[in-house]
């Protein structure tokens, strides 16, 4: 809903001034941690747009964050086209991939966990599929040629890798803000809390579902893109694998699905999380996802609305112009 | 503006709805009614093409409609309302509205306003920014109504606006139909609320076991002995007639 409260503020700030603060920490490890934090965030955005304000909850999102790694990188390896090329055509191809999903489930009516698993199917698809073909790189994978420069968008500096980061995140925070104001994420609002209402309305419901898989796509396929040009290497796996699609929903839901600010601070909340938690017990691999488990759980019992919605419960401003007028 | 031929719908073995025809003129006001199953809601469902009709016709404003989506027909000026109210509950009242002025204002600040606009001529000024989960009965039945009002629509359908609300509710929603209808819509609502048919409506149309039975002014109908029946039970206006007598 539009009320903001100071408890929302609070926590917005908050995360603000941990990333700066990330610039002006002693070790490293800070920054590299948080970058992959935040590529996880865009993707978690990505999850937002369909899952958050949709409520189509879909449980492949690496579907997405895949097509548009392997878009690039194929490009770039197999083809020699320019980084930044392939930085669009990864853009555009997650997009498409979104729609073509979209289109297939909804035009039979798929919701709620068969959606989900529709979407399953698709990620594991298509890394089965990424893994066995020659053009993929096969097993192998694909690994793009290490020159750094703004031409090629490779960065050796990790303050400025960073600063780019944070540059993107806010491009889509403020898309997503405008999407959210605007009369399609009205319309996709309304498809979330009551389907039939909204056809009644003169919604094209369809239409509407398959764009947002569209857009979802868009910045699903931006942030498989960041990654392959952060670490120039991807394979099925690491781009198509579910733990992508788990990190995808998990954040939105912990942070506040449907909100602007939720992705970001649940993604960032859980990787501290997960990180502080590697640090205590180091010999244990793995416990980073048994503890997302652990909180996922908490939130969907007591926090139905995520972090966002909790903090909106303190200090909610009164909106008294609308009030007296009213 | 709006003539329905011989609709027919069957689910599984059960006839829902028979042949069943009906006209609505511009700026009128045309009830329709019968006993709970008759399949007025049906009706309804398959007029605004939320379901297929098995046979028959729609036209609206004399084009032929019959088969086309929910969005489009709504995008052509009809709309209906559900039965079973469907607020977008998360929403605020004002928000809920603003969906369906949307259809015609792309921009917010203008969907916003013509949704304060229509909520306050509804009489539902002060609930604007309060969450729609937590409207009465007859708010949520008003949000319906003014939701439907806000995408434009030239003709609503109605779908039993005024179950569950108490007589004073019934007498405001009744003086606000007719203001609206005055500014230039027209109405097709299914009601069991007598008092709001008998004041609003010109004519109504009676449907009984999916087929329409009667036809005409509502104070006659009332006196149909076919309509009584069909409400009653076999031989009801037989044994009133005896009674009136004795
Ligand atoms: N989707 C459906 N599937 C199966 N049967 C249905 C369906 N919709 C309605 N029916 C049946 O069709 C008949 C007509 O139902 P309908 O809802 O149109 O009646 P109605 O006149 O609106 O009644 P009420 O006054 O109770 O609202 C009923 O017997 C109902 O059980
Ligand atoms: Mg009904």
């Amino acid at each position: 809903m539009k009320s903001q409260s100071i408890g929302q503020l609070a926590l917005a700030a908050a995360a603000v001034a941990y990333l700066i603060g990330v610039y002006f920490a002693s070790s490293p490890v800070w920054m590299g941690f948080t970058i992959n934090a935040l590529i996880i965030a865009v993707v978690a955005m990505s999850w937002n747009i369909t899952g958050g304000f949709g409520g189509l909850s879909s449980f492949g999102h690496a579907a997405l964050y895949g097509t548009g790694a392997y878009a690039s990188a194929i490009l770039q390896v197999k083809y020699g086209v320019n980084a930044w090329v392939g930085f669009a055509a990864g853009i555009l191809a997650g997009a498409a991939m979104g729609a073509f999903i979209g289109a297939l489930a909804f035009r039979y009516g798929l919701r709620g966990s068969y959606f989900a698993l529709v979407t399953l199917a698709f990620a594991e698809v298509l890394r089965i599929c990424a893994s066995s073909f020659e053009f993929t790189g096969g097993g192998s994978g694909l690994q793009l040629k290490l020159a750094p420069g703004l031409a090629n968008l490779q960065f050796a500096d990790r303050t400025v890798v960073y600063t780019a980061l944070l540059v993107v995140v806010a491009v889509v925070m403020i898309l997503t803000a405008l999407i959210k104001y605007s009369r399609f994420g009205a319309y996709l609002i309304a498809v979330r809390e009551n389907e039939d209402a909204a056809r009644a309305l003169g919604i094209d419901t369809y239409r509407i579902k398959v764009q947002a898989m569209a857009i979802s796509g868009a910045f699903g396929g931006l942030a498989g893109v960041l990654y392959l040009q952060l670490w120039l290497f991807i394979d099925s796996t690491v781009v198509y694998g579910s733990a992508i699609s788990v990190e995808a929903l998990i954040g939105p839901i912990i942070g506040g699905a449907g909100t602007v600010w939720g992705p970001l601070l649940g993604t960032l909340g859980l990787h501290l999380l997960g990180e502080g938690a590697k640090h205590l017990l180091p010999n244990a691999p793995g416990l980073n996802f048994v503890l997302y488990a652990v909180v996922l759980i908490c939130a969907l019992r007591f926090l139905p609305q995520g972090l966002v919605g909790l903090a909106g419960k303190f200090g909610a401003f009164t909106k008294k112009k609308e009030a007296e007028d009213a | 503006m709006l003539e329905v031929r011989n609709l027919s719908k069957s689910f599984g073995g059960l006839k829902a709805v028979t042949d069943a025809s009906l006209d609505v003129q511009e700026g009128s006001i045309v009830g329709l009614l019968g006993p709970n199953g008759a399949g007025k809601t049906t009706c309804f469902t398959m007029i605004a093409g939320f379901t297929k009709a098995d046979e028959g016709s729609v036209r609206f404003k004399g084009q032929d409609i019959t088969g086309l989506p929910p969005h489009r027909i709504c995008a052509l000026g009809m709309i209906r309302t559900f039965q079973i109210v469907q607020p977008f509950a998360g929403l605020t009242v004002q928000e809920n509205i603003a969906v369906g002025a949307y259809l015609h204002h792309h921009n917010r600040n203008e969907a916003m306003s013509v949704a304060r606009d229509v909520g306050k001529r509804l009489g539902m000024g002060a609930m604007l920014d309060r969450p729609a989960s937590s409207l009465t009965i007859a708010g949520r039945k008003r949000l319906e109504l003014a939701r439907a009002l806000a995408t434009g629509s030239k003709l609503l359908l109605l779908d039993e606006v005024m179950a569950g609300l108490i007589p004073s509710e019934i007498t405001e929603i009744v003086g606000i139909i007719r203001q609206i209808r005055d500014e230039g819509h027209t109405f097709l609502m299914i009601e069991h609320v007598m008092q709001a048919v008998m004041s609003l409506a010109e004519t109504a149309y009676v449907l009984n076991q999916g087929k329409m039975i009667a036809h005409g002014p509502p104070r006659e109908l009332v006196r149909d002995p076919s309509v009584v029946e069909a409400y009653l039970g076999h031989g009801a206006a037989a044994r009133l007639q005896e009674e009136n007598h004795a």
